[in-house]
This record gives C-alpha cells, structure tokens and sequence, in this order.
C-alpha cells in the first residue's frame, strides 16, 4: 500500500475503468438529460424567445389542467386499486402452485408483457366497441338491451391500462410470495390459525415490501402513460400526457407544453417521495411488531 | 406454498377460478387478434364468416406500411449494435469500480427508464427541432439506444457478477491490453448473455412507440407511429394482420431468449 508506484497503478485502472462507462454516459446525457433540461428553459421562454413566468401563468390559470391533473390521479389510483385486487390473488395462486406449473402459467401471463401496446390497444378496441365482441356478445344472450359504452371513455382506458400494468405489478408480488418459507404457514395452520388468518397475518405482511414495489411500479408508470389514454380514452380523457401531445401538435404552444411537462415531473416526485417516506413507515412499524 | 391447508378444497377452488380469469382477461387482447387477421370481411366480425389472406395481403402490398417496416426493423438493429457495446463498457465499468461510483454511473444510466416516455419525446423532440434534425433516423435512433441501455445492463450486470476476472488479470499479465482482454476473454465467456442482450435490446427499439411518435416522420416514420395514426383515423384488419405477424416475431424472439437462458 506504501509503495507510491502502486496506488499511481490504481489510481490509473480506476480511471481507466472510469472512461468505459463515457460513451454511455454521453448518449444519456445527449437524449434523456439534455431533452430534460430543454424542457426547462422551453417552460421560461415565451414565443417572443424572452425569458419570463407568462406560460406557467397561463398553464396554472387554466382550468383544463387542473382538470387532466385530477385525471391523471384518477386513473393512476384506479388503475393501482384494480390490479390490487387482481394481482394479489393470482400472484398467490401462482406462488402455491408447483414449480413446473406456476413457470408456464407466468410464460403466459408475461405474454402481454410482451406484445406490442399498439397490439394490445387495437385488441382492446375490436373488444369493446360498440358493435364489439364484447356488447355482441352481452346483446345476444339478452344481459343488455343496449350495447355498453365501454371504449372512448374512462372505463375502456382503465381497462387498458390495467391490462398493462398487471404484469408489472404481479412480477415483484409473485417473487415475494415464492420466497417465503413455506414452514411458517405450515407453523400457523399446526397452531390452528384458518387459512383466511394465515393469508391476513403471514402471508400478506412477509410479501407487503414486493406489493409496494409492485404499486410504485405502476403509480409512476401510469402518470405518464400516453397511448392508451390517446387511443382508448378517444379524445375524451385527458391526463396531462395526452395535454402535452395536444398542446404541443395541435397549438404548437411549446412553452406551456413544457410546463405541463414539469407539472408532471414535480407530481411523479411528490408521490414517489410520499411512497418511500410511507414504506419507511411500514417497515418501521413491522419491525416494532417483530 | 398453501399444502398445509388441504382441506380449505373450496377457497383452493375460488382462488384458481378467480387467477383463470384474469389470466384470461391478460390472454384476451392478443389473442383475439389472430382469427381476425385471417377475416374475408371488411367489418370486423368474430368468429370471422369466411377466411382469407387479404389482409396480408394488404400490408406486404402496400408501400406506406414496408417503409415503415423497414425502417423499425433498421432502427432496431442499430439500436441494438450500438446499445449493446455501450452498455457492456458501462456494465464492466460499474462492476469494477464498485462503491459510490458505480451507483451513480447505474443512477444516470436508468433515467430514461424511470422518465415518463411522453416527457423525453418532447424533450428530444425540442432538442432535435434546434437543430433540424426532427424526421431524421438519427433522432429516433439516439431516443431508442439510451432507452436499451438500461435494458441491457439488466441483462449483463448479474452476467458481469458471476465472470471471473482472474482470468482478465492472467491475460493482463500475459501482455494482452484491455480492448484484447475485453474482445478475446469477456465477449466469448459472456456469449449468451450478449446474444439475450442484442435481441432485449433489438425489442425494445421495435416496441418503442411514443419517442417516434413525435420525433419520427415521413420516410422515416417507425410502424408503431402508423399504427398509433391509423388506430386513431380507422380500424380496419390490416391492423389485426399486422400485430399478427409482430406478435410472432416477438413471440419467436423471446423464446430464443429463454431457451438460450436455460441451457
């Protein structure tokens, strides 16, 4: 360690090591860090090119975005509380089955994941329409008088959007619940705990920390999310994503467009902060329980 | 998980019936496109009356939507030529460095996966509008490399973690520079991982809609940013043909992943 020639060899290699990650850091600094810091300044500069607060005055006065600004939570918790109820169970079912069956089950459930949004959208569209699969099939066998309005809407997106996030939210829920060690719940049924208190006291809290992933995963990414809302949403749910696209192609008005965008950043902060400071929260309590 | 609790058979029952329908409900949308791609009709009737390739037809006819093929499937390849070795210098850079480092190297690289994607298509759609680059390949291709970067280092961090670098530190000793190094003993042993790499890589771009939504034009328009244009205007099958045949190149890539994965 004394030896001088040494460290200088060291302080070389890291260097050297240093320079690998450049190019990478270049291309990201390029096209995701500079479009960023763009926006910024675009959100400072009126068309005239001076800078001043005049768009985010606009922007902050207008009732329409405070309307896509409730959207926009409406949906992200919506679409959170669905796959809740939807992935929980079935991340359980696949957790208790055997290892050879729950592989192929995911292989299936991961096939959305993999397909194209384009492809799953248009499906969801020859779905829902009104003289689609879904209201033919409800007329026929006499549910409904009428067909459903079930796309062009808030539900029809809901469900879009649900169906993307599902996996997303399944994928860190099945791998806590497939961690846990099977001996504790055989521990609570020999000590005469039901299966609904096994599930409520064991299973539930040992796998809270990969629902929590799980629920940050798809809060986030739902807050942001355009081409469902563009497409199933019809022109007639507007979350900020779809606010920006039009603000921006239709009135060609980039700096409050640029200020919609910041708004969006600053609320994806705010409630990814809040989701941390809540997990700290949780665990701190679990531990006093512990 | 739950074999402790074999008599509760009715909740078993419920549960499993509840997990198949929304395993059904996932299933739906893909699925429902196929027979439609293979519909006689015009309208969009299912099951379909009579069965034809028109559609097909239809798409590998038409010039408009080959462009657009081309171009996504040209895009994709570069992004993963480029993406790729960016990404395994900055993954051995990370897995040498180590420490404060190597998380804030991993921090900056992982931004454009947690930034909403409809803030970096306007983003970079300003940036490239200051220098007259909107509609050029390069302005895609630049948004869809930094979005694989990370889906690369997914792939070939745990992959990096398990190399042994003693063999690094004997070819070192042995004479060979790092670009030797490098090429000669870390590409070979990596060879899976890199292959996973490339297609991961080579998906994302093809999957990546909302970047070329709005920086992609004209000649160079990807096909997912046709299909967002007609999806809005009209439905017709050609849609259904074309999600088809992207559903199986998909469905055919990733089972190479897996397979390769696993032996």
């Amino acid at each position: 360690m004394a030896d001088p020639a040494l460290a200088a060899d060291a302080r070389r290699e890291r260097r050297f090591f240093l320079s690998l990650s450049l190019p990478a850091l270049f291309i990201v600094g390029l096209a995701a860090i500079l479009p960023i810091l763009w926006i910024i300044r675009q959100s400072f500069l009126t068309t005239g090119g001076e800078y001043s607060l005049g768009n985010y005055d606009k922007v902050l006065s207008s009732g329409l975005t405070w309307s896509a600004l409730v959207t926009t939570l409406e949906l992200s918790f919506g679409t959170l509380a669905i796959c809740t109820l939807l992935g929980t169970p079935l991340a359980l079912a696949l957790a208790s089955a055997r290892p050879r069956v729950a592989n192929l089950l995911m292989a299936f459930v991961m096939l959305p994941l993999w397909t194209s949004i384009l492809v799953r959208t248009y499906g969801w569209l020859v779905l829902l329409r009104r003289d689609g699969l879904i209201n033919a099939a409800l007329t026929d066998s006499g549910l409904t008088a009428e067909p459903l309005p079930l796309v062009y809407n808030f539900t029809g997106t809901l469900i879009g959007m649900v169906h993307y996030m599902l996996p997303l939210f399944l994928l860190p829920v099945y791998a806590a619940m497939r961690d846990i060690d099977a001996n504790l719940i055989r521990a609570a049924a020999s000590m005469g705990a039901t299966l609904g208190q096994t599930i409520r006291t064991v299973i539930l809290p040992l796998s809270a920390g990969g629902i929590f992933s799980g629920s940050i995963i798809v809060f986030i990414y739902t807050l942001g999310f355009f081409i469902t809302p563009a497409v199933l949403g019809g022109g007639k749910v507007n979350p900020l994503s779809t606010r920006i696209e039009r603000t921006l192609s239709t009135f060609q008005d980039w700096g409050s467009a640029s200020v919609l965008g910041i708004l969006l950043l600053v609320v994806m902060a705010l409630i990814g902060v809040m989701f941390l400071a809540a997990r700290r929260l949780l665990t701190r309590n679990g531990a006093a329980h512990a | 998980m739950l074999e402790a609790y074999p008599d509760n058979r009715l909740s078993r029952i419920c549960l499993w019936g509840f997990s198949a329908l929304v395993m059904a409900f996932l299933m739906l949308p893909t699925l429902v496109v196929v027979p439609l791609s293979f519909s006689a009709s015009d309208l969009l009737e299912f099951p379909p009356r009579a069965y034809s390739l028109r559609w097909y037809d239809h798409f590998f006819g038409s010039a408009t939507w080959m462009a657009a093929l081309r171009t996504s499937l040209i895009l994709g390849t570069l992004t993963a030529m480029l993406a790729v070795p960016l990404g395994l210098l900055a993954c051995i850079s990370i897995n040498r460095l180590g420490g404060k480092a190597a998380v804030a190297i991993q921090g900056i690289l992982l931004t454009p996966s947690i930034v909403p994607g409809i803030l970096l298509a306007i983003g970079l759609f300003f940036v490239l509008a200051a220098q007259r680059l909107v509609g050029t390949l390069f302005g895609v291709l630049v948004g869809h490399v930094v979005l694989a970067i990370p889906v690369v280092c997914i792939v070939l961090l745990p992959a990096l973690a398990r190399f042994d670098w003693n063999q690094v530190q004997a070819a070192r000793s042995l004479g060979a520079n790092w670009a030797r190094a490098i090429g000669g003993i870390i590409v070979p042993q990596l060879q899976i991982s890199l292959l996973s790499a490339i297609l991961m890589a080579f998906l994302t771009s093809l999957d990546e809609s909302v970047i070329s939504i709005f920086v992609s034009s004209g000649q160079n328009s990807t096909l997912p940013k046709l299909m967002f244009i007609s999806l809005r205007d009209q439905i017709d099958p050609t849609i259904a043909a074309i999600s088809t045949v992207w559903t199986a190149i998909v469905v055919v890539v990733v089972l190479i992943v897996t397979s390769r994965q696993k032996s």
